[in-house]
């Protein structure tokens, strides 16, 4: 018989962490078991040359649910932000940049009927995340053959919509299942600004502007400054500190975390868990075991398929997870100028996706497994604000590049040569001379993700 | 200068059947239309001597049956035949085809690919359910969702029946697959790329959208909900062309004592003291009624036929950004003999159906590319048919009649207006490719009717030449179509209607929306119960 109180969590992502934190704070025995030699997942610094450290995969924060930072005084556990709300720059080819900050929009190429626009557009949006932001600390209900509970949040849901007001309701009720491509071309004339809004709406998706979905994911972006958030921050120490934070925290609790501990499968005793089996033969017996991992990975590889109904297996097989973001990261030997940009802007979050067709035809390529030959980015440097970093005077670049195919047509090294050349040179022509600094560069395609990261078809919402 | 108890502009097939409902309940009902013909976009005419053409739309499923009864469309001369084949030819000559029998269909897909065959089944299961669950809602006005109103309420909770009904799961594979494209959808039964290919080609006819574009799936059940005599997803031909159903629904208004005037273009709606009072036409003629009943798509109703200064604020503005994208081209072809497909072997009853030329869904999607691009696919998706072959009515014996509907043609070529050039070209290359798969058929060819989206707008009045008066998106579905808070068949202007496919439940020659209208209508003149409602199982 096991102890009914033993609670084993697979996986030190973030969220686990977090679930054992509070799982602990209830005073359940919680053993964290996580495959890596660090906590954290995707939410980890890494060193890429002597002295160079990254964020090297997650790299900004702007989801953390603040409730959670304070309940869990991931402060008092050493969470600090460099930081805090970074304004997003949309970089022009002709230097007339577009600094978006909060509802403002700030550009010599933005009229002002867009400007105007976009304050509305920027309110407008924030309150529809809201309703989505709300519903994230809640489990999402059946529609059907729930309990109450379901019923309540289902009916939350509901009045939460209702609440945003006649006009507002069916605007949202219009453009929630639709593509952001649609949405911009009604409300506004830069291709500046409609570049720089659809790049946050395809940011980590496997869509383009023009795909549908496209508004639903931008909103779920916004959620967090949609509830209070600041906005895009930076952790000091990298995305890592936030996980070494939590992990802090669920310790102090009690919890009990194990690294270089892979866990190769979810023992079962007849038809319930019984613990976990790690690769070296180890075993663990536990009434509770929460999986971290993604769901195919959980429900296929540890569970396995054969514990479980064939139709529930058949959409296991087909949750749609083919990421289509890479990440790069350079070391750079110095501070690289972007041209036309003043330089304390440089530090900002910067954007090149000028227009919409520009990230449409940089997702265009990726839909038949090519690299996108232009690739649409967010460029952040983190060392601007944290010199832990980086050696003095020396900086580290970190961008996400977009598309890069799950599953490219070429090999894998043959894409990554090519997107990493495709990326340099959309970086080298915002901010010449770029490519002469840089010491050592870094590419994850989706697959070099998955495998690192342990994220199956490395797609970053799973 | 006549006095009508309402008018109906447009004599489409909605048009008309709004029309028809209206004059059925007693009222002195006016039709004009600026045609010299009637039928809109389901029409049938005589270009070339001894050849029917059925110009825009060309097979029928959709045709509410309650309406086809209700308004006695057989007494009324419509005769929709059922027609069995159709068949995607790959550019290696192999082949895939559709067949009656459940068997054989399921050793033709056994042949691409045994996993297929199995799925086939869970497939067509799982379509028919959606197309089951949709069917109800067809005859119905959506309700508001934000009103408090209790016929709102009643008809919300009706719709949450009809989705409880199918249980849990149900409403789960719903929300999924209405936000799913047609490709993802596909993927979770099939593995082979022609089987795929050959049944993604309803999810994207019409529509300014891609085989990969989320959105598509739902675009598919809108080309399945139909049936011809009871079997659902069928397709047939009206006998003589669509045309014909126009000409039907035309024939059982007149029976009723309405009145149709060709020629005769609207130029404006007259607005008296915030309510219509009638229509001007542009030879300045004026006919006078308290109802004024709309048929043009909404961009061309309320930008269009209507002064500014007579709606409320925003109209306009929905009106422009109403999405209604030219997506699809048409041709027309006499021929005077029946061409030869040789990967089908002569007298192959497939050739009776929809034929397609396809390699894969990538082929698919870069006809889309193309289209995103400002400019027609270099490789259409083209749906091609003789009906000649099952309709003799179509063509001189031993002749025959072709009518290829092509996917994707832009309504702007690199956002400036087609010419006659562009034209000869678009032309060609759907001539090339049709001749690719069949050598004789360009010898065979005697007359080439070609329309792209400009003809459409031009002839039809289809804004951009969008074949669904605007596109079937979710923004653009039941209760936001055409617009949120005017989705139930009344305008922004007292005694202002609007009938056409812009509205719910959109294209398709489904005259839903024409009845849906005409029982607005009604229930506002407290005359219930002459338009049905719902939907009657056989």
């Amino acid at each position: 018989m096991t102890d009914r109180n033993r609670i084993i969590v697979i996986g030190a992502g973030h969220n686990g962490l977090v679930c054992a934190a509070y799982l602990a704070r209830a005073g359940r025995q919680v053993t964290v078991l996580e495959a890596a030699n660090q906590v954290g997942g995707a939410s980890v610094t890494r060193e890429i040359a002597k002295g160079f450290r990254v964020s090297a995969c997650a790299h900004l924060s702007y989801l953390l649910d603040a409730g959670i930072v304070r309940e869990l005084k991931l402060a008092s556990h050493g969470l600090k932000w460099a930081r805090e709300g970074l304004k997003t720059v949309a970089l022009a080819p002709a230097g007339e940049h577009l600094v978006l900050d909060g509802p403002r929009a700030v550009s010599p190429a933005v009229s002002d009927t867009d400007r105007k626009a976009y304050a509305e557009y920027h309110a407008r949006m924030l309150k529809f995340a809201r309703v989505l932001g709300k519903q994230h600390r809640r489990t999402p209900p059946r529609v059907l053959g729930g309990g109450r509970s379901d019923l309540v949040t289902g009916a939350l849901l509901g009045l939460d919509i209702r609440r945003l007001g006649r006009d507002a309701m069916r605007e949202f009720l219009r453009i929630a299942g639709i593509n952001i491509y649609d949405v911009l071309e009604e409300k506004f004339d830069s291709p500046l600004l409609k570049g720089a809004l659809a790049f946050d709406a395809v940011l980590g998706t496997n869509l383009g502007p023009r795909s549908n979905n496209s508004v639903l994911a931008l909103l779920h972006r916004l959620s967090g400054q949609a509830l209070g958030g600041t906005g895009p921050s930076l952790p000091e120490g990298g995305m890592g500190a936030v996980s070494e934070a939590l992990a802090a925290a669920a310790r102090a609790a009690g919890a009990t975390i194990r690294v270089n501990s892979p866990v190769a499968r979810i023992t079962q005793d007849g038809d319930r868990v019984s613990g976990v089996e790690l690769e070296d033969g180890e075993k663990l017996a536990a009434a509770t075991v929460i999986s971290n991992a993604d769901p195919s990975r959980t429900l296929l590889g540890l569970l396995g398929a054969r514990h479980l109904e064939t139709g529930f297996v058949h959409r296991v097989r087909h949750i749609r997870a083919k990421g289509m973001a890479a990440k790069l990261h350079l070391a750079l030997e110095a501070m690289p100028s972007i041209a036309r940009l003043p330089s304390e802007l440089a530090g900002e979050r910067l954007v090149i996706a000028p227009d919409l067709g520009y990230i449409e035809h940089a997702f265009d390529a990726a839909k038949y497994g090519q690299c996108s030959p232009e690739p649409a980015l967010e460029v952040t440097f983190p060392s601007l604000h944290d010199k832990s970093l980086a050696p003095a005077g020396k900086h580290v670049l970190s961008a996400i590049v977009q598309y890069a195919p799950f599953d490219p047509r070429a090999s894998g090294d043959t894409a990554r040569k090519e997107l990493l050349d495709h990326t340099l040179a959309v970086l080298e022509r915002a901010a010449p001379g770029l490519r002469r600094q840089v010491i050592a560069a870094e590419l994850l395609l989706p697959a070099d993700i998955e495998r690192e990261f342990r994220i199956t078809g490395g797609h970053w919402h799973h | 200068m006549t006095q009508y108890d309402a008018i109906v502009v447009g004599a489409g097939h909605n048009g008309l059947t709004n029309a028809a409902y209206l004059a059925r309940s007693g009222l002195k009902v006016l039709v004009v239309e600026s045609n010299p013909w009637i039928g809109g976009a389901a029409v049938s005419r005589e270009n070339e001597n001894g050849w029917i053409y059925t110009n825009c739309t060309y097979v029928s499923s959709l045709l509410r049956p309650e309406l086809f009864r209700d308004l006695e469309l057989a007494r009324h001369g419509l005769q929709i035949v059922p027609y069995g084949g159709g068949v995607s030819i790959t550019s290696k000559g192999d082949i895939l085809g559709n067949y009656t029998d459940e068997h054989v269909q399921r050793r033709e897909f056994a042949r691409h690919s045994p996993r297929d065959a199995d799925a086939y089944h869970r497939y067509s299961t799982d379509v028919t359910r959606q197309c089951k669950f949709i069917r109800p809602l067809l005859l119905r006005t959506p309700p508001d969702p934000t009103s408090f109103k209790p016929r709102d309420l009643r008809e919300m909770l009706f719709l949450g029946r009809e989705f409880a009904k199918f249980g849990e799961q149900f409403v789960y594979d719903t929300m999924r697959f209405y936000s799913m494209s047609i490709a993802d959808f596909l993927d979770e039964y099939f593995e082979s790329d022609l089987i795929k290919c050959h049944l993604s080609g309803s999810g994207i006819i019409g529509s300014a959208m891609g085989v990969y574009s989320p959105g598509t799936a739902y675009v598919l059940l809108h080309h399945y909900m139909g049936d011809v005599d009871g079997s659902i997803g069928a397709w047939g031909f009206a006998r003589g062309g669509m045309g014909a159903v126009s000409k039907a629904i035309a024939s059982a208004y007149k029976s009723y004592g309405g009145e149709i005037i060709t020629d005769a273009p609207v130029e404006r709606v007259i607005v008296k003291g915030g309510r219509v009072a009638g229509v001007v036409t542009k030879n300045g003629n004026e006919y006078h009624a308290k109802i004024v009943v709309s048929n043009l798509d909404p961009r061309r109703t309320f930008t269009k036929i209507f002064d500014p200064k007579d709606l409320p604020p925003g109209i306009v503005e929905k009106a422009n950004n109403w999405k209604i994208r030219g997506s699809s081209g048409k041709l027309n072809i006499a021929l005077d003999g029946l061409p030869e497909f040789p990967a089908l072997g002569k007298d192959n009853p497939l050739a009776y159906g929809d034929m397609h030329f396809l390699d894969s869904l990538e082929k698919m999607e870069r006809a889309y590319d193309d289209w995103k691009n400002g400019t027609w696919s270099k490789e259409p998706y083209l749906d091609l048919l003789i009906p000649s072959m099952t309709d003799p009515t179509m063509a001189p014996p031993g002749k025959h009649f072709m009518s290829v509907f092509v996917q994707y043609v832009p309504p702007k070529i690199h956002g400036r207006e087609w010419t006659d050039a562009d034209r000869e070209g678009f032309k060609n290359t759907v001539l090339d490719q049709i001749a690719r798969y069949s050598p004789n058929f360009k010898s065979l060819v005697r007359h080439v009717e070609c329309r792209t989206p400009r003809e459409l707008e031009a002839e039809v009045g289809l804004t951009e030449g969008n074949i669904f008066q605007g596109e079937l998106t979710m923004d653009q579905l039941l209760f936001n179509r055409p617009f949120p808070g005017y989705a139930q068949y009344r305008g922004p202007v007292k005694g202002f209607y609007m009938c056409g496919s812009g509205t719910h439940p959109g294209g398709g020659v489904m005259a839903a929306p024409g009845a849906n209208a005409a029982r607005e209508i009604l229930i506002d003149l407290k005359r219930p119960g002459i338009v049905p409602e719902g939907w009657q199982d056989d």
